[in-house]
């Protein structure tokens, strides 16, 4: 599917004669090769989960967090190079707290998506930047309820139902359209979300990962947070019997 | 008494400014005079003005420095509804006044009474005044003529009036500080904002109830003496 973009691809400022921008394009690649990023709306609120994967065995469990909290009611989950993550991260939180003084109401999220995808296309429209190499979920729940975006290292951001990026993103949407996410709540949803990416999870190619979950449902206040480790412990032993079952077939 | 008057000193609103929220949304109200020291420079001023289709705010205070507020604030609102593609909320609104209020404390002397209606908290009223605090209240009262009128509402206030009843309200209220107020006088205007949109509604001194010193006098000397006409001396 990948064409050589050869001398048109050196620079974001440069388009080639089909016009596409290449740089673009390999940076979502960056994107496409990480852990898979799954992130869905359900009716009561947005959950998010991530398949970190781990690098070494000496890595602290818990650590290099890749879903972050931008404000109370929103929160964002990141594929790709985590240094640009972290960079996104900080403007997005820097984007809500100033809405918040000057409106003195917590960002509606259709406005932080907007920000946040304007930012990412900022750094695709300079020579002397390089342009994000990170796909961000972002979710949140305000007053006209709970909404899930995903912005791309284009700047394009839309909304979704169900998302994924990463490397098992195909097979996570083909499972997510499966789901009947209008009927489903942020409980089963968080079950939902483990099978997922247990599922996608190729054993063979890939090392150890560790499931990172996080959610903003009516159960949760409307507060974002990491599910709650009871919950996570039923989601992971519901996604390992489900993967067990396949398996006997 | 003043000989030399300064027409060209800053103008103030001596003013009565009130906000009151009904059931299903507020009725604001003012009077009119808009004064130059002692000489009234405008006997039937709109002290009431719309921030945004569903928001309006009471100035009272300096002339000048609530209409620049209310202008910034118009203009902010404006890109706001547009990013947001739907209409601002009434929070929003009071809180951009109080940020210029407070951030220009030095500068500015205006109390402003911010009220609106939107669909997420329905009617609302917020009170910024001097010193750029905001409060939000079932009602507010400001302007030199609102002192005369904490004990009346402390007594006359209700929760759940009608909207008739909170015009009503606001009408009486704005008449009784005209009438003890001498930096309050001239027509009472009103604004009623709800889900169905906004009501400007006027009343001249003959529509006003008449409070007891403004009757006829009763058994005085001019009675007795049968004063003359004023025309035929």
């Amino acid at each position: 599917m990948s064409s050589i973009g050869t001398g048109y691809d050196l620079s974001v400022t440069t388009f080639s004669p089909d016009g596409r921008v290449f740089q673009i394009e390999y940076a979502a690649k960056a994107v496409d090769n990480s852990g898979t990023v799954v992130g869905i709306k359900c009716k009561d609120g947005i959950v998010l989960g991530v398949e970190k994967l781990i690098a070494s065995k000496m890595m602290l469990p818990g650590s290099n967090l890749r879903i972050h909290s931008v404000h109370r009611h929103s929160g964002m989950a990141v594929a790709g190079l985590a240094a640009d993550g972290r960079q996104i991260v900080a403007r997005t939180r820097s984007e809500a707290t100033n809405y918040d003084s000057v409106y003195g109401e917590p960002i509606p999220v259709k406005e932080l998506a907007e920000r946040v995808a304007s930012y990412v296309h900022l750094c695709t429209l300079y020579w002397w930047l390089r342009p994000f190499g990170c796909g961000v979920i972002l979710g949140g729940y305000d007053r006209d309820g709970p909404q899930l975006y995903m912005v791309e290292p284009s700047g394009v951001s839309y909304r979704y139902f169900g998302a994924a990026i990463g490397k098992g993103r195909q097979a996570a949407k083909t499972e997510i359209e499966k789901l009947k996410l209008g009927d489903m709540t942020c409980r089963q949803g968080v079950i939902e979300v483990a099978k997922i990416i247990y599922g996608v999870h190729d054993e063979a190619k890939d090392k150890d990962f560790e499931l990172e979950m996080s959610w903003v449902c009516d159960e949760s206040n409307r507060q974002h947070q990491k599910v709650p480790d009871d919950l996570l412990e039923e989601a992971k032993a519901a996604a390992k019997a489900a993967l067990e079952e396949m398996d006997a077939d | 008494m003043d000989q030399k008057m300064d027409f060209n000193a800053p103008h103030s609103m001596g003013t009565t400014i009130i906000g009151v929220t009904y059931n299903g949304g507020v009725v604001l109200g003012a009077d009119s005079r808009t004064s130059t020291g002692v000489y009234v420079a405008n006997r039937a001023s709109d002290k009431i003005t719309k921030l945004t289709d569903n928001v309006y705010v009471c100035r009272s205070g300096s002339a000048a420095d609530s209409q620049v507020v209310s202008d910034y604030v118009t203009y902010f609102l404006h890109q706001h509804t547009i990013q947001l593609g739907q209409p601002a909320t009434v929070k929003v609104a009071a809180n951009l006044v109080r940020l210029l209020s407070y951030n220009n404390k030095n500068l500015l002397e205006t109390g402003l009474i911010v009220g609106g209606w939107d669909k997420y908290e329905g009617g609302q009223i917020f009170g910024v005044p001097l010193g750029g605090t905001i409060v939000q209240q079932p009602f507010a009262i400001g302007g030199s003529g609102s002192s005369y009128l904490y004990g009346f509402f402390d007594q006359a206030w209700k929760e759940g009036m009608t909207k008739d009843e909170a015009e009503d309200l606001v009408k009486k209220a704005v008449s009784l500080a005209i009438a003890r107020d001498g930096a309050s006088g001239g027509v009472v205007r009103t604004v009623i904002i709800n889900s169905d949109g906004v009501t400007r509604n006027f009343y001249p001194g003959d529509q006003l109830p008449l409070w007891h010193e403004e009757l006829e006098p009763h058994n005085s000397l001019l009675d007795i003496l049968g004063a003359p006409e004023p025309m035929n001396i």
